[in-house]
């Protein structure tokens, strides 16, 4: 029997935010920054007289991965559906900004989030372009910047955009990434577009196999903190995606390629196939490695 | 919303004094409960705000139960909660008493 087959797995989809970011760094090494004691909670909701969390649905922090020191952030899908409201904006826009103050060896974010926080409008807005600004900021600084995308809310609205602005994104399947959700897609095309209550082709189209497929994420996980751990190490390590024209330009030249190829792919599976991919019908059935095996030859970017 | 505070009768030694903590999340059905040290030897200070109106009475049985099962003398617990039943409010009130005074152990 293998060791796979004998050690524990802790699911990462499954875990809070706390527990996450205590699965992921060194053992009782992280420290909170702004935490529940505090109660930096919301205005808006107060004044909408919704429920507060005393975390405002982020927990911030610093910590060591692997023995080296880093910040690092997780968002509470479970608290309004992850969404960026201004005090959680801001929390993640601290963050980062004293990453560019301390230069730690990375920073971490775990998002699980539906994009901006529709009940505090534009303040959630300007929220989300803030944490985009300071993502940015960060990188321009050399501090690597990971997203790591394994929750039940996925990565969507402005905050999917912050997370391809970062240094490298690893998912698992479960986890999804996109700017416009499913729901929000049959909402406004309608049910043709995109029918959101179809779970196997909403986790085909926004799922972590197709997006690392596209080479949008550089890594595909099993739902496994480990996993996600050592992930996170590694992708420290992988020297930092360029900030500058050359690769903005390679990135546009890269994606006007995936109109070319799959502009005419009306499912995903089809761009699988397109791509090379020999059973294109079987890849949503396979587990991570044999995921990878099966994607080697076909994947179009990333690392 | 409606906010609720409640001053138990918390008997005996005071609890030890120890990091705060926090457990739950505020989802549907769900609440947080943060302890941390602050009231005044001999009682528990409970500040509840929650969703769902009109349960004064509920909360102050379940909290009674709660400073029952506990030595909870001099502890502050704060609590945030989206329309929780009594059941799922006596489990999280017992799991974050016992992380805090695990903290201080």
């Amino acid at each position: 029997m293998s060791d796979r087959g004998i050690r524990a797995r802790h699911s990462y989809r499954e875990a809070t935010a706390r527990r996450r970011l205590a699965g992921l760094l060194d053992e009782g090494s992280f420290r909170e920054l702004l935490g529940p004691e505090h109660r930096v909670t919301s205005p808006h909701l107060a004044a909408l007289d919704l429920p507060a969390a005393f975390d405002d649905g982020v927990v911030v922090g610093a910590g060591l991965l692997l023995g080296e020191p880093v910040l690092a952030a997780s968002q509470e899908g479970s608290f309004m559906g992850g969404g960026v409201g201004e005090v959680h904006g801001a929390k993640l826009v601290g963050l980062l900004e004293r990453a560019v103050r301390e230069r730690p060896r990375g920073v971490l974010l775990l998002l699980d989030t539906g994009g901006v926080r529709l009940q505090e409008a534009n303040a959630g807005l300007v929220a989300v372009s803030e944490v985009m600004r300071a993502v940015l900021a960060a990188r321009a600084a050399r501090v690597p910047v990971v997203a790591l995308v394994g929750g039940g809310f996925g990565c969507f609205g402005g905050m999917g955009i912050a997370a391809r602005l970062c240094d490298a994104v690893a998912m698992s399947e479960e986890g999804r990434l996109g700017i416009t959700g499913p729901d929000v897609l049959e909402t406004t095309k309608g049910v043709e577009e995109l029918d959101a209550s179809d779970r196997a082709l909403v986790w085909r189209t926004y799922g972590g196999k197709h997006r690392y497929l596209l080479g949008e994420a550089d890594r595909l996980l099993e739902d496994d903190l480990e996993a996600f751990r050592t992930a996170a190490a590694e992708l420290l390590r992988v020297s930092a995606r360029p900030l500058d024209l050359e690769e903005l330009e390679r990135e546009h030249r890269q994606l006007g390629r995936r109109l070319a190829e799959f502009g005419g792919a009306a499912d995903a599976s089809e761009v699988w196939r397109a791509a090379g991919v020999e059973r294109p019908e079987a890849l949503p059935l396979l587990e991570a490695p044999e995921f990878l095996r099966a994607v080697a030859g076909a994947r179009r970017g990333g690392r | 919303m409606e906010r609720l505070s409640f001053d138990l009768a918390c008997p005996g030694a005071p609890a030890p004094r120890a990091p705060p903590v926090v457990v739950g999340v505020v989802a549907s059905g769900n609440l947080e409960v943060l302890v941390e040290p602050g009231a005044a030897p001999g009682t528990c200070r409970v500040e509840v705000a929650t969703s769902a109106r009109g349960f004064r009475e509920i909360w102050s049985a379940v909290l009674d139960d709660f400073a029952g099962r506990h030595a909870l003398s001099g502890l502050a617990v704060s609590v945030n909660d989206a329309g929780a039943t009594p059941a799922v409010v006596s489990l999280r009130l017992d799991q974050a008493v016992e992380e805090y005074l695990g903290g201080a152990r």
